[in-house]
């Protein structure tokens, strides 16, 4: 493996897992907390749309592509600051 | 394949691809001047079927190979947004194309847990898994569970739950494949199954993983343009504004002035209701089991997952997830614009009609067998709502005669239909056959074939498993999309723990691992049977397209329990995995593991 000290290693993984975590958090926002009020969401409109529904239809979907690609960036930079992105 | 030749291939792909969507517009807009001078439409037809089948097949032979990099993992060249284009394609299946619009189309809110469910699994695939399997870097996925929990008792539950959800998922894609070839052939059903077969199998039996994510490209591109175009028009008609992810808003408020005049009880945008329209709690539940069934089935099936090993490098299997869900939303993002303006126009063009008066499209369909239904139960003339009963798998196939477009537009639709069901065929024909021959034959029962041998095994499995999916799937088991959703749940409950915990905690130990799957995978299978075939009462009103909301907190538990409970993995196992979390540099191999 790269050459790593064990801890930068443990520094390596420490910041790799936060932000998983902080994507996973964003993940299970827009998959199940803003579906959950839905009911409510739909007495407001937004460009033409009913919220809840839009939500479920446009919006969460458009915050998943933007934290995948999120994460691809993010995690290169980590990468790079660790000098253990390839070449 | 020289290196050099290889990669003026890479770097030409833009090139290539932009000449075969070019030449596939100007093939279109010929046909479409063809049926404007009067060529009729069953030559129409046939020309999309055969000529799209035909170019798959030619990818698939030039891209032949005898070597086993090229043949399990396309020889890891793909560059990340090509690789994202092949997921696109190997992801969305006849369930989206044909089925998803015309669910939502029935059920209004409650079908986007499909739009959902079927999108934000790649956040999972992404962030928790496709970086560390590309480091891992073998063949498989029951590859990886076979290193890391030492052993072949691991990789032979992986194999089960491989083979399990990917061959429910292949029956219901030949299913797909024959409605759509028996429509547009006029040929029978039983009949057309195993044509479209042969176009399965043309694309991937010489050239593997190679063939596959080739054909998928030019795949991804057809089934892209086919979904885009009716809907465009469609907008543009109504709105004016060739966006319908944005016009669609119109056509949902639409719909709902016209709903109590209709006597319509279920609005189409209320979220969680019952059939009578009040708010439900069994639907409320519902909803977010399946679209947590459906995310983590996507970031465990192993025909997606095994994309990510094609790619050059860590950086590129991150990059290219990103591109994947990218080109799915395109598709996704329309689906509910295609439900709200084939609604409308149903509600405000056909209901109230007098019968004798319908739409062509209407009577068009009215006469293939028990998709739409017009009876006149009253008496009185008049269509009414209740007399009118549309099948959900013909709304998107009817759409551009709704729409009132060209016949040239419907053989678009179908070659769609047809690339999105044979390029999720083939990806997981694939998936299947290479865990058969790559880690049952090859890893289990003769470790010292040579490289000829395993191929010849791969690729006579491959035509095995492929027939015998056929014709399971001419005997009509189940619909499209209850079929898929099963494959999911599976597969959610039998891999996905083991996969998560092996790289991100490095104490799950093998006994924990293997006891979480079996425990898991056999819980859902159970619940699936059971309440499918049994009659066994739904537990807490969840449908069994769910089952793994059951299996997959008890596979959790099991595995992190037992793990604790057995002696940590050696220290060599944790350096091991501590060599997947990183980019750059060798792996780690723990001594008695076997690998090429």
């Amino acid at each position: 493996m790269a050459d790593l000290t064990p801890a930068q290693r443990d520094a390596y993984w420490r910041k790799t897992s936060r932000l998983m975590w902080t994507i996973m958090i964003l993940w299970a926002f827009f998959s199940f907390v803003v579906h959950l009020f839905a009911v409510q969401l739909n007495s407001i409109s937004f460009i033409g749309f009913p919220l809840g529904f839009y939500m479920a239809a446009q919006g969460s979907l458009i915050a998943f592509v933007v934290l995948c690609f999120w994460n691809a960036i993010g995690q290169n930079k980590i990468d790079k600051e660790f000098g253990v992105a390839e070449d | 394949m020289a290196n050099t030749t290889k990669s003026t291939f890479i770097t030409n792909l833009p090139k290539i691809y932009g000449g075969y969507a070019g030449g596939f517009a100007v093939f279109v807009i010929i046909l479409a001047i063809a049926e404007q001078m009067g060529l009729p439409q069953k030559i129409i037809g046939y020309a999309f079927v055969f000529l799209t089948i035909a170019v798959y097949a030619y990818i698939g032979i030039l891209s032949r190979t005898m070597e086993l990099s090229e043949y399990y993992v396309a020889g890891r060249v793909v560059p990340p947004v090509f690789n994202g284009m092949a997921t696109g394609a190997d992801w969305m299946s006849a369930a989206s194309f044909i089925s998803m619009a015309g669910g939502l189309y029935l059920t209004g809110h409650a079908g986007l847990g499909y739009v959902l469910g079927w999108t934000g699994g790649y956040v999972l695939v992404g962030v928790l898994l496709a970086p560390y399997l590309r480091k891992f870097g073998q063949f498989t996925v029951p590859d990886f569970l076979g290193v890391r929990y030492e052993g072949n008792t691991a990789r032979l539950m992986g194999v089960v739950v491989l083979f399990c959800a990917s061959f429910t998922y292949i029956v219901s894609q030949c299913f797909g494949i024959g409605i759509i070839t028996s429509r547009f052939l006029g040929i029978p059903f039983e009949v057309a199954i195993f044509v479209g077969l042969i176009g399965i199998l043309v694309c991937s039996m010489l050239g593997g993983m190679r063939a596959v994510t080739w054909t998928q490209v030019a795949q991804y591109i057809i089934l892209i343009i086919a979904y885009l175009i009716p809907v465009i028009w469609l907008s543009t008609k109504l709105y004016n504004l060739p966006i319908p992810e944005l016009t669609y808003g119109q056509a949902l408020k639409d719909i709902a002035a016209l709903e109590p005049k209709l006597g319509v009880v279920k609005p189409h945008v209320g979220a969680y209701l019952d059939a009578k329209g009040q708010f439900s709690w069994t639907e409320f539940h519902n909803f977010w089991a399946l679209v947590l069934c459906l995310m983590v089935g996507t970031a465990s099936l192993p025909h997606i997952l095994m994309r990510y090993f094609t790619t050059p490098n860590v950086r590129d299997a991150r990059m290219s997830v990103g591109w994947s869900i990218f080109f799915i939303f395109l598709l996704y993002f329309t689906a509910p614009a295609y439900a709200a303006f084939a609604k409308l126009e149903v509600y405000s063009n056909v209901i109230g009609q007098r019968i004798n008066e319908l739409p062509v499209w209407v009577q068009n369909w009215s006469q293939v067998g028990g998709l739409l239904t017009i009876k006149d139960v009253n008496g009185d003339g008049i269509l009414q709502l209740p007399e009118f009963v549309i099948n959900q798998d013909i709304i998107v196939l009817s759409m551009p005669e709704i729409a009132g477009l060209p016949y040239v537009i419907s053989g678009l639709v179908a070659a769609g239909g047809l690339a999105a069901a044979l390029s999720t065929a083939d990806g997981l024909l694939l998936a299947i056959a290479n865990a058969l021959s790559h880690d049952v034959y090859y890893k289990m029962v003769d470790p010292k074939a040579s490289t000829m041998r395993r191929l010849t095994v791969a690729r006579v499995l491959l035509v095995g498993v492929a027939i015998i999916a056929a014709a399971v799937a001419s005997t009509r088991p189940a619909g499209i999309i209850q079929m898929v959703a099963w494959a999911f749940s599976l597969a959610a409950a039998g891999l996905f723990v083991p996969l998560v915990l092996g790289i991100w905690w490095k104490r799950t130990t093998s006994a924990g691992a293997i006891a979480g799957m079996v425990c898991g995978f056999g819980l859902t299978l159970f619940y699936l049977i059971a309440t499918r075939y049994f009659d066994m009462p739904l537990w807490f009103g969840i449908r069994n397209i769910s089952s793994a909301l059951f299996g997959l907190p008890v596979a959790f538990v099991v595995t992190v329990v037992v793990s604790l409970m057995t002696q940590a993995p050696s220290k060599e196992m944790q350096d091991f995995v501590d060599s997947i979390r990183v980019p750059k540099g060798e792996l780690a191999w723990a001594k008695g593991t076997v690998h090429d």
